[in-house]
């Protein structure tokens, strides 16, 4: 289909999900999941609020970057490394085809 | 012993506007949640963001939504159990049940309404050796009782609202206040950034930041921490450490409880009255689960109102119960107030 894109997501026990998502419904990479049953909690809704929706990036998609919320919330988060992300944060759009993503481990 | 007729496990939303809707029924409320004020999510999370989906309000933010219930209820005088966790349930013989705080609070009522939204706040803990040796003798995650840091030396961590809200509290009746945030930046609403920084320029607050609290020293009371600015250790000494990084939210103890769960959320029956496996026990709002839920206020409103029907019923019943328009009937609070509609006038026009 036109307007959908297929991701991979790693939980935290390793196991490798393969999702699709529509990308003209305005969702964001943490709703998708969420709604995909991952343990991708998005407790605050998404507003960059909780980080319960934090990612690892593996594959080396170019993203939109971050903004002043996302990075102050990075920046009291737990175990975040260079390639974090929070997914709440990200639009779900044709150029996350083939995307790969690490859930972080849970804080 | 508190008593009442129907208690209420989380002050959310949710929670909240049960109350009104079990005082227009004439049944009393009493709420225990685990923050130390009412509002749940709405109040802790994102009190200055707008909601747009609550009926007719086109836009309200989240902690005016919780301020404009809070006066609804007030005339059905609810009381309330705040900075407690609901930790323990057992069943009397007359079939009422006891449900204890964290805290050894006891409540008896004869039916329970668990709204506790995504579950207890808890807040998030840093990466610290030896932290939960001073919880409670220096380290506090909560401020409950602001008074207990008079004229003492309190060290905040965080860059967010509470970090900077407590921070701007706290620098009028500690000693002395410093705050530790990892980035130079702080998220707050403006005028809190507006007052740390005049606070600041005052020299009525001390700001240390790029840093981070690497490790607590004391001996059988927090006496110190060390700092790590940028790479430059210094040890700076203090009566509190007071983390402040956020609340997650855990089912926690109400996960024992022996009801049935699906997903972390409490099955209800939602094609009668949001009762769960246990009667007498009722779920509402984000709590819950039942084949097609939507975790949104404007549910938990409707749930709230379903479970009072069915509550009365409980409570009550060989008593009859007619449902009443508050345009005609009115709003009688247990304090004695009456709200209604003014009476139309009759006149004759010459």
């Amino acid at each position: 289909m036109d307007n959908e894109i297929t991701f991979e997501v790693i939980d935290r026990e390793g196991q490798v999900h393969q999702i699709q998502g529509p990308t003209d419904m305005s969702f964001s990479l943490m709703e998708i999941c969420r709604a995909s049953d991952l343990p991708i909690e998005g407790t605050c809704g998404g507003m960059a609020l909780c980080a319960s929706c934090h990612c690892y990036i593996n594959s080396d998609h170019a993203l939109p970057s971050k903004g002043p919320d996302e990075e102050a919330m990075l920046s009291e988060a737990l175990h975040v490394k260079e390639n974090s992300r929070l997914t709440c944060q990200i639009p779900l759009t044709q150029a996350l085809d083939g995307l790969s993503i690490t859930i972080a481990p849970e804080s | 012993m508190i008593q009442t007729d129907i208690l209420i496990i989380g002050a959310g939303p949710t929670g909240l506007f049960a109350v009104f809707e079990a005082g227009l029924l004439k049944l009393r409320c009493h709420l225990i949640d685990s923050l130390p004020q009412p509002g749940g999510q709405c109040a802790e999370i994102y009190p200055k963001k707008p909601i747009y989906d609550i009926p007719a309000q086109p836009e309200i933010l989240a902690g005016d939504l919780i301020d404009n219930l809070m006066q609804q209820i007030a005339p059905f005088e609810p009381g309330f159990t705040l900075g407690e966790q609901a930790e323990t349930i057992e069943k009397t013989a007359e079939g009422h049940f006891i449900v204890t705080t964290d805290k050894g609070t006891q409540h008896q009522a004869p039916v329970i309404a668990i709204a506790g939204g995504l579950g207890t706040f808890t807040p998030r803990k840093p990466e610290l050796n030896n932290l939960a040796f001073y919880e409670n003798k220096g380290v506090d995650y909560m401020i409950k009782a602001p008074e207990k840091y008079r004229n003492k030396n309190v060290l905040i961590a965080g860059g967010g609202d509470s970090a900077l809200d407590w921070t701007i509290y706290l620098a009028e009746i500690a000693a002395s206040v410093t705050l530790v945030h990892r980035r130079s930046e702080f998220r707050g609403a403006l005028d809190s950034v507006d007052k740390i920084q005049v606070l600041k320029d005052q020299g009525k607050i001390n700001i240390i930041a790029p840093a981070e609290v690497t490790a607590l020293k004391g001996q059988s009371q927090l006496e110190s921490v060390t700092i790590n600015c940028e790479g430059v250790e210094q040890h700076l000494a203090t009566d509190y450490f007071i983390p402040l990084f956020g609340l997650t939210p855990k089912l926690g103890p109400i996960a024992q409880w022996g009801l049935t769960l699906e997903k972390n959320a409490i099955k209800v029956d939602n094609s009668l009255d949001y009762q769960t496996n246990i009667p007498g026990i009722y779920a509402i709002g984000d709590v819950n689960t039942y084949p097609g839920k939507l975790k949104l206020i404007l549910c938990g409103f409707h749930e709230a109102t379903l479970m009072c029907q069915s509550a009365f019923q409980r409570i009550y019943p060989n008593k009859r119960n007619i449902l009443k328009y508050t345009t005609v009937s009115g709003v009688e609070g247990f304090d004695g107030s009456k709200k209604e509609a003014p009476k139309s006038i009759i006149k004759k026009i010459q």
